[in-house]
């Protein structure tokens, strides 16, 4: 049997958690991509050149970093309204780069308004209706970004960024670990750096 | 201030707070001959533990007054008594949600009691550790040692691990609340020993000094929003979704189930390291292999034992985690015996389920010997179950 691989979906009804099919998280200063372990400028680049070949490039900042309730979350926050700039000013102009929050985890009900929020528990509603095919999670829980991650894996084609403060996140297309802001700056670094290349 | 930045502080009672690495592999060991529960005490006392619920029920009730020691120390700064088992896991819940590294002990129908709280604990991530000292759990009443009451646990979603003897107690619930408390991990560990054989029988125990402690419990690297009342996620708790009668909030339980399972595969990696791997082998060359956990695997040393003083060769796979299950170890383990034992202090078998469950050739399994209800499992008894086997297996062959 091949080795499972974490690629873009629909994947199935009830896809199986990437970890359940032996993919392992990164250690520090590595990332995976699609579940292969590599070092962290590689998935870097990778990410960089997937946001700026995407129609609907996406971020989506969770509550860690939506609310002001530490210096770290309020550094991380500026530094990823940094990157949305680098990325509105670096793709092409067919795209459109979105930022959607992740405000909170409960189920809408009953209904979500997609345009605006994105939730873990129906998170495929947001990326229908944007029709969003690249999206990055910063600063939401781990098991909530988890549960969004694969429910996307699940039922869309989008590809998945995680940008994780803890471990990272192996149900994600591409993940970092121990996000700082000075991460997210390099990230946004590597969106300028490539530019007018994708 | 982060609990990695308090390493080098001293607590109110003069520990250090050391780095989990330096305690377990660097720091001197001193040996001391302690029963099991006694053991749990000195445990617990350098765990940075803050929180201990208890409730009597055989043969866990020395730890848990031991623990109520502690607490008149200081080493332990919350310690009450629940009102049953389930009381207790519940009040843990409430601990462990408000930010408490919780420590508990159970047994038996104790277990069995508390049983609707582990799946909780697991599905809100709460990192509790209860120490399970396993005892008959059916009626006629016994308090003697019996390990049924694990197979219940087996897809609670806790990590599970079965200690051999004390000083495996000792390691597991220290290393427990490490691996248990990792931000990928953050699920409640069952830290397992048969009792009486352990906790009321002593042993050499080597011990890390009593001046060094594990760093305090982080619950702001939960995965799930912990419960600040300063904090802004502490208004995100989780909804009843699932009461949303809709397609989606069946397939988000789902995933939520799977993604529980998956932080027990994540344990992995972290546990290998701390445990030196999921299994142990001794004599893994042997055609004849004992499969086995807890105490069981002692009786398995002395079988290898009896049985090389018979001429044959034995060798033992001890499974230390049966929550992850060490499932590609006892395959590549076992790969080349010829039959495998699984001698079990239970009459369900469950645990040699487990292991045809993954091993290649399964016919090669013997669900056994068992005992039950406290009884003991003379290693004359494995060696004889061993020896009617292979007899049976070349008879077989001879009418061939």
């Amino acid at each position: 049997m091949k080795p499972y691989r974490v690629l873009p979906g629909p994947e199935e009804f009830l896809p199986p958690s990437a970890a359940s099919m032996g993919i392992r998280l990164p250690d520090p200063d590595q990332g995976h991509i699609e579940g292969r372990i590599v070092p962290e400028e590689e998935a870097m680049e990778r990410a960089a050149r997937v946001f700026l070949s995407a129609n609907v490039p996406t971020i989506f900042p969770g509550p860690l970093v939506l609310w002001s309730w530490n210096e770290k979350a309020a550094k991380k926050a500026t530094a990823i309204q940094y990157l949305y700039d680098a990325i509105r000013e670096s793709v092409s102009k067919r795209a459109k780069p979105m930022l959607i929050p992740m405000a909170d985890y409960r189920p809408k009900y009953p209904k979500i308004n997609p345009e605006v929020e994105i939730n873990p528990n129906h998170p495929n509603l947001t990326i229908w209706h944007n029709k969003i095919d690249a999206c990055m999670f910063v600063g939401v829980h781990c098991h909530q970004a988890n549960l969004a991650l694969k429910i996307i894996r699940g039922g869309t084609d989008c590809f998945t960024i995680a940008m994780c403060a803890q471990a990272g996140h192996e149900d994600a297309n591409l993940t970092f670990r121990d996000a700082t802001p000075e991460k997210i700056m390099n990230f946004a670094g590597w969106i300028k750096k490539l530019k007018g290349t994708v | 201030m982060t609990t990695t930045a308090l390493i080098g502080t001293k607590n109110k009672k003069g520990q250090v707070y050391t780095d989990p690495n330096e305690i377990f592999f660097e720091a001197p060991r001193d040996a001391s001959f302690l029963t099991g529960s006694e053991i749990i005490k000195e445990a617990i006392k350098r765990s940075s533990c803050e929180m201990s619920v208890a409730y009597p029920i055989t043969p866990q009730s020395e730890a848990a007054s031991l623990i109520g020691e502690l607490f008149a120390e200081g080493y332990v700064d919350i310690y009450s008594r629940g009102a049953s088992e389930f009381d207790v896991m519940s009040i843990c819940a409430g601990g462990s949600f408000g930010g408490s590294r919780c420590f508990t002990t159970t047994a038996g129908p104790g277990t069995l009691r508390a049983m609707e709280n582990f799946p909780m604990w697991a599905g809100s991530r709460l990192p509790i550790q209860v120490c399970i000292t396993c005892r008959g759990i059916n009626s006629p009443l016994s308090i003697q040692p019996d390990t049924l009451e694990l197979y219940y646990m087996l897809e609670t979603g806790c990590l599970i691990w079965h200690a051999e003897t004390a000083q495996d107690l000792f390691d597991f619930i220290m290393k427990g609340f490490v691996v248990a408390e990792q931000p990928d991990v953050h699920l409640p560990i069952a830290v397992a020993c048969d009792g009486f054989f352990v906790t009321h029988t002593k042993d050499v125990v080597m011990m890390t000094p009593d001046d060094m402690c594990l760093p305090r419990y982080d619950p702001y690297r939960s995965p799930v929003p912990c419960m600040d009342m300063e904090c802004p996620p502490v208004r995100m708790m989780r909804d009843p979704f699932v009461m949303k009668n809709n397609y989606i909030s069946y397939a988000t339980h789902a995933s939520w189930q799977q993604e529980v399972r998956a932080a027990i595969e994540r344990s992995r990696k972290h546990t290998e390291v701390l445990l030196d791997g999921l299994i142990e082998i001794e004599n893994g060359d042997a055609e004849v292999l004992i499969v086995s956990s807890g105490t069981a695997v002692s009786q398995g040393r002395e079988t290898i034992t009896l049985m090389k003083d018979e001429g044959f060769d034995v060798g033992l796979v001890k499974i230390k985690t049966l929550r992850p299950f060490p499932t590609e170890e006892i395959k590549a383990a076992t790969r080349n015996a010829k039959r495998i034992f699984v001698p079990e202090f239970n009459v369900a078998g469950w645990l040699a389920r487990e292991v045809k469950a993954v091993v290649e050739d399964n016919q090669r399994v013997v669900a056994g010997p068992h005992v039950g209800g406290g009884m003991t499992m003379p290693p004359e008894v494995v060696m004889e179950r061993i020896l009617r086997t292979l007899k049976a297996d070349k008879e077989e062959l001879s009418h061939v």
